[in-house]
């Protein structure tokens, strides 16, 4: 590997790292923060590339405006939606067990799959970038980088940085942080801790819905897109240490390299070095890179 | 008059004695209806596909007035829900619950592996109409196993063959690791190694992957002459546009399987013109029976068929000359291997026969993808047979 190649295949890790604390940044928030395990995670993740994908021409026709207007409609949507869900489901979950809130999370998938299948079909869709970042920047004598892909990473950090300061530095922040440790010695202090959590809930969902929203260019919607992105995402908060945003980042981070890597050097071990990373860092460290508070 | 309660409901038990009586001798006159048990994904990511090819099955048991070999059709469900895991139990639901006379099915080549397993050990009559598993006609072949579709091998070597022919040199492949990708390349490098060219580079990936841009800055560095792959659905949307998207599809032309950019070339826009791949079926071959069969399957379910709908057409159609040798009876499967391999199958897809290890032998088109169609440029292998390789029939 000539050291152009090096350089870019960096660029691909840290790019894919970035894109996957977009999307596990949601799940840090509620299973992380409020521990509940929610497997509808990525239901939430497809119902945001679905979204960018059908909202876009409703948006178009109505309000006008494109792709960022679109965005900014269903990450309103998805706050609703959000908070909708917590009133409605997990507010009941805080206080069961870990089985009954994976039963009823898992079910929720298959209700989200289903409505999806009922409501927009089973085919693939194409979801085109806007104009304005639809351009390419040469890479090397071969390739080219999409500046669309730049644009998710613009936005990962962006949210990573927002995430990171509304927690440490604000009251809100603290407030939610001292929830996750004693919810009972929160609320005799006088604070709405339910109604806190609904904030949160509905802030983890939007975060996710934008997430598929952002993804849909470049990852296509299709039926399952869920699934596959669910799985890395418990990975990303298990390593980073549960509730804390600066491990999931430096978990997603960690996790770009070495798939991108593991795919080019090791291509036979590919699938599973992830996991073994997994293995040894809780080996290493059973709470995980950062754990919090 | 007065009845008592007791002689009320003695005669109403005699009344039902008599109904159930007068039932069950018609049922035994009239000859047995053909259970038909169609065992296809009708969930998940194949879903379209599971139901393109019962649409195909039933519009050609239309033609026939419902009825095969003098049997009306009746049809028992069951979505195999594209899951491995699942598959013993659901294949097992219509062989022994619903004690059905053929099987139909299915899409994933994981679920057919264990459909055949359990049409072997059975003896029930399988049609495969679209899992492209090699071993489904190579080691586990069998008199009562039958495939409407193809063998993952028979793309990959067609494209092998055409890219041969162009002069290319120098080819890395890219696919997932699983089955149907290994299969397939697998195919290619035969043909393409035959005539004259290397494999610089075998990339892939885990299945259903699709973080592609490490292996296709892999690829930029390698600077080969072009790139053979295979993806389906979802993940060749992605690649396809990635692809693209990298700036490779300019300097380094992309080959694939017809997969590639079937049920999927509106996801692609713009990113799949041009694309050269391989397929059994094309959207325009402007034949007068795949334009009659195009009309009627678009006026009876609205909906444009792909070449699952044909696999699933075609799948009844071998059903129908396999039981008429028979006189309708499933059950002599050596009948109907031999009548099979004897006929030629009017498909829309062009005429096909059935090979010794019953996979279909037919023409592989050469598509190019352009304007929302894989339309026609040419023939890539005219009559492919699969090698059929550990099949012992």
């Amino acid at each position: 590997m000539d050291l152009t190649t090096f350089l870019i295949q960096c660029l691909n890790s840290l790019q894919y790292g970035l894109l996957l604390f977009l999307v596990a940044s949601g799940l840090t928030l509620i299973f992380g923060i409020m521990g509940v395990i929610n497997l509808a995670h990525g239901s939430f993740y497809m119902v945001g590339a679905y979204l960018a994908f059908s909202l876009a021409p409703v948006v178009g026709s109505t309000i006008g405006g494109g792709f960022f207007a679109t965005l900014l409609v269903g990450v309103v949507l998805a706050v609703l939606f959000g908070y909708f869900l917590e009133w409605a489901f997990f507010s009941f979950l805080y206080e069961r067990e870990h089985l009954q809130q994976v039963l009823m999370t898992y079910g929720l998938i298959l209700v989200f799959e289903e409505m999806r299948s009922l409501l927009v079909g089973d085919d693939v869709h194409g979801v085109a970038p806007p104009d304005i970042l639809n351009g390419s920047i040469a890479l090397g004598d071969m390739m080219t980088y999409p500046v669309y892909r730049l644009f998710i990473s613009g936005v990962c950090l962006a949210l990573a940085l927002g995430m990171y300061f509304v927690f440490t530095r604000t009251r809100l922040g603290m407030m939610i942080r001292a929830g996750s440790t004693n919810r009972e010695m929160v609320q005799s202090l006088g604070i709405d801790i339910k109604f806190l959590y609904r904030v949160v809930f509905a802030a983890g969902v939007a975060i996710a819905v934008l997430a598929g929203m952002v993804a849909a260019p470049v990852s296509s919607v299709y039926p399952g897109m869920g699934s596959t992105v669910l799985i890395i995402c418990f990975v990303v908060v298990v390593i980073g240490g549960i509730g804390s945003i600066r491990g999931a980042l430096f978990a997603s981070l960690l996790i770009g390299f070495v798939d991108t890597f593991g795919k080019v050097l090791l291509p036979s071990a590919a699938g599973v070095l992830v996991y073994v990373l997994m293995a040894l860092i809780l080996l290493w460290k059973p709470d995980g890179l950062f754990k919090a508070g | 008059m007065t009845i008592s309660l007791t002689t009320l409901a003695r005669r109403g038990a005699q009344v039902l004695a008599l109904t159930a009586l007068a039932a069950s001798m018609a049922a035994a006159q009239t000859p047995g209806k053909l259970k038909v048990g169609l065992m296809l994904p009708y969930t998940g990511t194949f879903a379209a596909l599971g139901t393109a090819i019962e649409n195909g099955f039933r519009q050609h048991v239309t033609e026939l007035g419902g009825k095969i070999a003098g049997r009306e059709v009746e049809y028992f469900k069951v979505d195999d829900e594209s899951d491995p895991s699942k598959a013993t139990d659901n294949v097992n639901k219509l062989i022994k619950r619903d004690q059905v006379d053929v099987l139909i099915g299915t899409v994933h080549s994981g679920v057919a592996m264990a459909m055949a397993k359990a049409a072997k050990e059975s003896g029930t009559l399988l049609i495969v109409p679209n899992a492209g598993a090699d071993a489904v006609t190579g080691p586990m072949c069998a008199n009562n196993i039958f495939r409407s579709s193809f063998s993952n091998w028979q793309p990959g070597y067609a494209m092998g063959e055409v890219m041969a022919k162009k002069g290319i040199k120098k080819v890395v492949t890219i696919t997932w690791k699983y089955a149907a990708g290994d299969e397939s390349v697998r195919g290619f490098k035969e043909s393409f190694e035959k005539g004259g060219g290397t494999i610089v580079k075998e990339l892939n990936l885990p299945f259903p992957g699709v973080e592609f841009q490490g292996l296709l800055t892999e690829i930029a560095a390698a600077k080969p002459d072009a790139v053979f792959t295979f993806f389906a659905g979802g993940g060749a949307v992605k690649f396809v546009k990635d692809y693209s998207a990298a700036g490779l599809k300019k300097s380094i032309p992309l080959y694939g399987s017809g997969f590639l950019t079937d049920g999927n070339l509106e996801a692609q826009g713009e990113a799949a013109d041009g694309l050269f791949t391989a397929l059994h079926y094309a959207d325009s071959l402007d034949t007068k029976r795949d334009n009659a069969f195009r009309l009627n399957y678009a006026k009876t379910y609205r909906l444009q068929p792909d070449v699952y709908a044909v696999q699933g057409y075609d799948a009844a159609q071998m059903l129908a000359i396999g039981l008429n040798a028979t006189k309708g009876d499933a059950s002599k499967s050596a009948e109907i291997s031999a009548a099979l391999r004897k006929v030629t199958i009017d498909s829309p897809r062009g005429p096909f026969t059935i090979s010794k290890a019953h996979n279909p032998v037919q023409d592989f088109y050469l598509r190019q993808a352009g304007a929302k169609e894989n339309k026609k440029v040419g023939i890539a292998s005219a009559k492919l047979e699969d090698p059929a390789r550990g099949c012992k029939l």
